[in-house]
């Protein structure tokens, strides 16, 4: 079964997909997600890196309110944070990580989460886990 | 030429059940007309707005149906200023003496829910949870205290002088004071942030009068000028609510450009200001907007706030009625109750929160996406 990005055009479509940034010709300036639409001829879409470091995080304690909020019902509490790429600092949540050990800098890399883990074929998200060894455990 | 502010009325902020907030805008209203002893049959022209509680303009129904210019306002956190500055600059223009700029609003519990579309994002930004005002205000401190040496007992003295401020506030909402350590040790709601440390959607309603020189000498009420009004949006890689990435070089804010205009028009710099209220969505914004205003340096906040500089009694009391925190978030009327603040205090009428003889008066709002007005106001 494969699992399906939760929008077009976010993630690269390959066995390690990479978020997909937007270079704008006129200023190089990169921003993430690539803008779709009208907007599109103005950037180049270029796949972003993987690894990065926590710029600054929170805690998502709360149920998001639907709409636009889709995740599940039974709300778990995640990692909200901003990861510094090489190109382009992105937002995205934390995963395999406790709050407590989360800190400005830590060594993050890419990987891809179901928004719902009861509909792991739907709603692929991007997220940043510690890099090994880059967390106690 | 300049532009006088000669009423001001307010709809307590706070939550009033089975009034709409249309009707706390007319309540508000009739109140400035009081305020400056008017009757709504001398005002020229309106200009008014709400975020989530409907139009402005159709208060003409309740207020009386002359037939004047009613332009509804709709800028988000910035719409009491907008109106305001777009009232301000008709009267400068020579075309009308005498105006009103009114906010109102009244918001469902809980956090806001706004939708991507609607703010030129992507639907699957609000779809993965990211959509949250909370979530900004919280990266935005915690990155700031790491780069600037600000300690959560810093954030926790900001909240606990808000508190105080509101108890003697009449037109606040949280008027009971609650101490640093309930602060700091109640419900962890966006890390590092407490429930305490956060306003929340409120409802109230604010009007304000405001005449050319000519007109506003009929006035028996104190002269209180508007220095200033400058609103303004986010300058090119700035670091705002709702943002699905950030430029690694940094840019400004739309704070910094909007308190920039304003001390350039007004001709003053924030050595001038005897009495300021800042944008606090929530405690960790009103020390940053102190550096964001120009008031102090980077992590100069840290020493300023455990010397009680900011209090009543300090050199620049901030959020004197308790600010957002205490007030609560209407957001079409929050940046008028500023005002309204500030005109209390240059009228030296603000009772127990009344700071020693103020002149110059400074306020700023901020909101999503990069929304910024700020307004200098001089006795």
């Amino acid at each position: 079964m494969t699992s399906a990005p939760i929008a077009d055009g976010i993630y690269t479509d390959e066995v390690k997909r990479r978020l997909i940034g937007g270079r704008e010709h006129a200023t190089g300036r990169m921003v993430f997600p690539c803008p779709s639409g009208n907007d599109a001829s103005r950037f180049d879409a270029v796949p972003l890196s993987r690894h990065g470091r926590v710029w600054s995080y929170t805690m998502q304690r709360f149920r998001p309110k639907s709409p636009p909020y889709r995740g599940p019902k039974e709300f778990v509490p995640f990692v909200m944070a901003y990861v510094e790429l090489p190109e382009v600092i992105v937002a995205t949540r934390l995963i395999a990580i406790d709050l407590q050990e989360v800190h400005i800098g830590l060594e993050v890399e890419l990987c891809f989460v179901p928004l719902d883990p009861l509909a792991p074929e739907r709603d692929l998200i991007h997220a940043f886990r510690p890099v090994a060894g880059a967390v106690s455990s | 030429m300049s532009v006088y502010i000669v009423g001001v009325g307010i709809h307590p902020f706070g939550r009033t059940e089975g009034i709409s907030g249309l009707e706390q805008g007319v309540f508000a209203v009739r109140a400035a007309l009081a305020d400056a002893g008017l009757l709504w049959g001398d005002i020229q022209f309106a200009y008014g707005g709400s975020d989530a509680s409907g139009n402005a303009d159709t208060m003409v129904g309740a207020l009386g149906q002359t037939g004047i210019p009613f332009i509804n306002v709709s800028n988000g956190c910035a719409t009491g200023g907008s109106a305001l500055a777009s009232a301000r600059a008709l009267i400068l223009s020579g075309e009308f003496e005498l105006g009103m700029a009114l906010g109102f609003d009244k918001h469902p519990r809980g956090a806001f829910d706004p939708i991507p579309a609607q703010w030129s994002l992507p639907d699957w930004f609000g779809e993965a949870g990211y959509m949250l005002t909370t979530q900004f205000f919280a990266n935005k401190i915690q990155r700031y205290m790491h780069m600037h040496g600000i300690s959560s007992t810093t954030l926790g003295r900001v909240a606990e002088k808000a508190y105080a401020n509101g108890v003697h506030a009449p037109h606040a909402w949280r008027r009971t004071p609650v101490d640093l350590e309930t602060i700091l040790n109640s419900q962890m709601v966006s890390d590092p942030l407490t429930k305490f440390m956060f306003c929340s959607p409120a409802e109230g309603a604010v009007a304000l009068i405001i005449a050319s020189e000519k007109r506003a000498r009929q006035f028996t009420t104190p002269f209180i000028r508007i220095a200033a009004a400058a609103m303004r949006t986010r300058p090119p890689r700035s670091f705002e609510v709702f943002a699905p990435f950030i430029d690694i070089d940094r840019g400004g804010s739309s704070t910094n450009l909007a308190s920039k205009a304003a001390f350039e028009a007004a001709g003053l710099g924030p050595r001038d200001i005897d009495v300021a209220q800042l944008q606090d969505t929530e405690s960790g914004a009103e020390i940053m907007h102190m550096a964001e205003n120009g008031f102090c340096q980077d992590g100069e906040q840290e020493q300023w706030i455990a010397e009680g500089r900011t209090l009543l009694s300090g050199q620049l009391p901030v959020n004197t009625d308790g600010g957002c925190l205490a007030c609560g978030e209407p957001i079409g009327a929050s940046g008028l109750r500023q005002v309204y603040e500030n005109v209390m205090q240059l009228r030296g009428i603000a009772g127990a929160r009344q700071v020693k003889n103020p002149k110059i008066a400074y306020s700023h709002v901020y909101g999503a996406p990069g929304v910024s007005t700020v307004t200098i106001l001089e006795r």
